[in-house]
C-alpha cells in the first residue's frame, strides 16, 4: 500500500468533481428535492397526505439521494473509463496494486454519498417548512447506519460500473435504479407492505430497503421502522457482498 | 545503470476476445471446435505461443510483426496490463507478475491509442501522473513545464484534451510516459498515424531519451522505422519469434539479400529449374501457379537474363518487382507474406 499514490488518486477525483461541482449536484439531488417538495410540502400541505408524512418521508429521501450519489459517482466515471478510450489506463499503470485504485473509487463514492445525505437533511428540511421531528440523540447509530449506506452505495457501483457497457446505461437506471427507489422503502414504512405479504418478504433483498428503515430509526425513532440490530447486520453483509464482488469484477476489467 | 528486460516462454491464451485498445486488429479468428453441433464454439485465441528473449539495459529494442502478430500483448504483459497464460516476464530484478509495483515504478508505457484521462487539462495530466509516482508539487510542475515545451505543447497546456487533434493525443501520451523518468520506456506502434514530420521529431525524442541510459522497447510494423531506431530486433508472427538479432545481422541472413518478385503466364517445375540456375541466384520458390520469388545477389543485372530465360523456354514475363536488402524481404522470406498483408 502506497499512501502517497492513493492520496494522489483521491486528489484527481476530487479535483474532477470540483470542476464538474453544479451538475454533479443537480444529477444527485435535484430529483430527491423535487420529490421531497411536492410529497412533503405540496401533498401535506393541501391535505392529501398527513403532516406526520413529513417525518417518514426525510430518511427515506436523504436513503435515495446517498444511494444515488454513491453509485453514480463510483459507476458512472468507471463506464467511460473502461470504454474503448481505455482512460483508467494511466492509474492502473500507478505504482499502487490495482486493487486499491478500486478501493480508492470507493472512498470517493463512499464521500460523495456522506456529503449527499448531510446535504439532503437541512435542505428536505427547509423545503418541508414545519412539521419534520428530527431525533439527534444517536448520533454513532446515526453515524454508522449512514457508513454503511454510502459503502453499499459506492461498492454497489463499483460492481455496477465494472458490468454495465456504456449503450446500456439507459437500461441500468431503468432495471436497476428505478425499481429499486420505487421498492426501497424510501416514500412508505416497511410495515406498510404488510398489506402485500409476497412484497413484504421480496423487497428484502433490496438494500435500500435497509438504507431507508436504518436512517428512520436513526432519525425519527417515533415512525414504525425495521430492528435496527437487524438493519445493521443486513447492511454490513450487503456491503461484504457488494465490496467482494465489486472487487472482483474490477479485477476483470482492468486486467486482461 | 539501464534496466534489461527477460522474457521467458510466454504464452497468452485470451478466452474471451481481448480489449479493443490491448492488441487492436487481430487478424486470426478464434479456433473452431472440433464438432460444431455439440458443444457450443468456445473462444480461444493463441495470441503468443512460447515467446522467448532478452532486451539488453540501454538498448533500443524492436518488435516488428504485422497486426495481430502478438506485439500487444507482449507489451501488455510487461507492463502488468495483460496476465500471461504461463511463462515469465522480468523488468531489471523484478518479475511483472510477481512484483507488479516496483515493475511499475520502472516503466513508461506509450499506449498504442492514446488512453488520455478526458476530465483533465494536458497540463494535469502530467502534474497528476508525477503526483501517481509521489513527485512532489515543486518537482512536478517543473517536469511538466519542461515537457510541454519540448513537446510543442506549451500553448494548450490549460485545455481539456479531449479537443486535441491525435498528433497532440500521442505527443503528450509520450511526455507523460516521461514524466515519472521511467528506465524502461514501451511505446506500442508510436508512430500509426502521425504525419511525417511529427514521427521525425518522434524518432528524435525516442533517440535523445535512449542516450540518457534508458532502455526503450518499441513495437511497429514499419521497416524503416525498425530499421532507423533500433539496436536489436525481434520479428514476431502469429505469436512466436521468427528472428531475431541487429537489423544488419537480419538482412544478412535474407538469402542472397535481393528479391525479385516475377509474376508469369503460368509457371513449371522446369521454369523453376532453368531460374534457379541464372547467376547470383541463391534460392527459387513459387508461391503460387503465376509467381516466382527469387534470391539472389544482385536485382537489376539479372532481369536480361529473366527475360531471356523465360522467352527461350515459352513462358511470358508479365511484372517484375525488385526488392532490395531490407527487414521487409526477411519477413517475407520467413512467412511468405508481405508485412502489410
Amino acid at each position: 500500500m502506497n499512501w502517497k499514490t492513493f492520496y494522489a488518486l483521491l486528489a484527481r477525483d476530487g479535483h474532477v468533481l470540483r470542476r464538474n461541482l453544479l451538475p454533479t449536484l443537480l444529477q444527485n439531488l435535484l430529483q430527491p428535492l423535487l420529490f421531497t417538495f411536492v410529497f412533503g410540502k405540496v401533498m401535506t400541505t393541501s391535505g392529501l397526505m398527513p403532516a406526520g408524512y413529513k417525518s417518514m418521508l426525510l430518511p427515506g429521501v436523504m436513503a435515495i439521494s446517498m444511494v444515488m450519489a454513491g453509485v453514480q459517482a463510483v459507476a458512472m466515471p468507471l463506464i467511460t473509463e473502461f470504454q474503448f478510450t481505455r482512460e483508467i489506463e494511466d492509474r492502473l499503470l500507478a505504482p499502487i496494486e490495482i486493487g486499491w485504485l478500486a478501493v480508492e473509487k470507493i472512498v470517493a463514492g463512499m464521500i460523495q454519498a456522506m456529503v449527499a445525505g448531510l446535504v439532503v437533511i437541512p435542505a428536505a428540511w427547509l423545503i418541508m417548512g414545519s412539521g419534520v421531528k428530527l431525533d439527534f440523540s444517536k448520533p454513532f447509530e446515526f453515524l454508522l447506519v449512514a457508513l454503511l449506506v454510502a459503502l453499499f452505495s459506492s461498492a454497489g457501483g463499483l460492481a455496477l460500473g465494472c458490468s454495465v457497457g456504456q449503450t446500456q446505461i439507459g437500461l441500468m437506471f431503468s432495471l436497476v435504479l428505478a425499481p429499486m427507489m420505487m421498492f426501497g422503502c424510501a416514500y412508505y414504512p416497511w410495515s406498510a407492505l404488510e398489506a402485500f405479504p409476497i412484497l413484504h418478504i421480496a423487497v428484502l433483498v433490496n438494500p435500500l430497503v435497509y438504507a431507508s428503515e436504518g436512517l428512520r430509526g436513526a432519525l425519527v425513532p417515533q415512525v414504525p421502522h425495521m430492528n435496527t440490530l437487524m438493519v445493521i447486520g443486513a447492511l454490513a453483509l450487503i456491503d461484504l457482498g457488494l465490496l467482494f464482488l465489486g472487487l472482483r469484477k474490477f479485477h476483470q476489467k482492468a486486467v486482461s | 545503470m539501464g534496466i534489461g528486460i527477460r522474457i521467458e516462454n510466454l504464452r497468452k491464451v485470451y478466452a474471451t476476445p481481448p480489449p479493443a485498445a490491448g492488441g487492436a486488429g487481430f487478424s486470426f479468428g478464434p479456433a473452431r471446435s472440433g464438432n460444431k453441433e455439440k458443444a457450443p464454439k468456445k473462444f480461444e485465441l493463441v495470441a503468443l505461443d512460447g515467446v522467448s528473449f532478452e532486451i539488453r539495459a540501454g538498448e533500443v529494442f524492436g518488435l516488428l510483426g504485422p497486426n495481430g502478430a502478438g506485439k500487444s500483448t507482449t507489451i501488455g504483459i510487461l507492463t502488468t496490463r495483460t496476465q500471461p497464460t504461463s511463462g515469465r516476464a522480468i523488468i531489471g530484478e523484478y518479475d511483472v507478475w510477481q512484483e507488479q509495483v516496483k515493475a511499475k515504478r520502472l516503466i513508461g508505457v506509450v499506449p498504442q491509442r492514446p488512453n488520455l484521462d478526458f476530465a483533465l487539462t494536458a497540463r494535469e495530466i502530467l502534474t497528476f501522473h508525477g503526483a501517481y509516482f509521489g513527485q512532489g508539487a515543486r518537482e512536478r510542475e517543473r517536469r511538466a513545464d519542461e515537457l510541454l515545451e519540448k513537446f510543442k505543447l506549451t500553448d494548450r497546456a490549460t485545455h481539456m484534451v479531449r479537443t486535441f487533434s491525435g498528433g497532440m493525443m500521442q505527443r503528450l501520451s509520450i511526455a507523460r510516459a516521461m514524466m515519472h523518468d521511467p528506465e524502461v520506456l514501451f511505446l506500442d506502434e508510436p508512430s500509426a498515424g502521425l504525419d511525417p514530420q511529427t514521427r521525425l521529431l518522434l524518432w528524435e525524442i525516442i533517440r535523445d531519451y535512449n542516450r540518457l541510459g534508458k532502455t526503450i522497447v518499441l513495437t511497429t510494423h514499419y521497416m524503416d522505422e525498425a530499421d532507423a531506431l533500433c539496436d536489436r530486433l525481434a520479428i514476431i508472427d502469429h505469436g512466436r519469434i521468427i528472428s531475431h538479432g541487429t537489423p544488419a545481422e537480419l538482412k544478412a541472413a535474407i538469402p542472397g539479400g535481393y528479391l525479385l518478385r516475377l509474376r508469369f503466364d503460368h509457371v513449371t517445375e522446369e521454369l523453376l529449374a532453368e531460374l534457379k540456375t541464372l547467376p547470383g541466384v541463391t534460392e527459387v520458390r513459387s508461391p503460387d501457379q503465376t509467381s516466382v520469388d527469387v534470391y539472389a545477389d544482385r536485382g537489376g543485372k539479372l532481369i536480361g537474363p529473366i527475360v531471356s530465360t523465360a522467352q527461350a523456354a515459352g513462358f511470358e514475363l508479365r511484372d517484375v518487382h525488385i526488392a532490395e536488402p531490407s527487414l521487409e524481404t526477411l519477413f517475407l522470406h520467413h512467412t511468405g507474406r508481405s508485412l502489410r498483408d
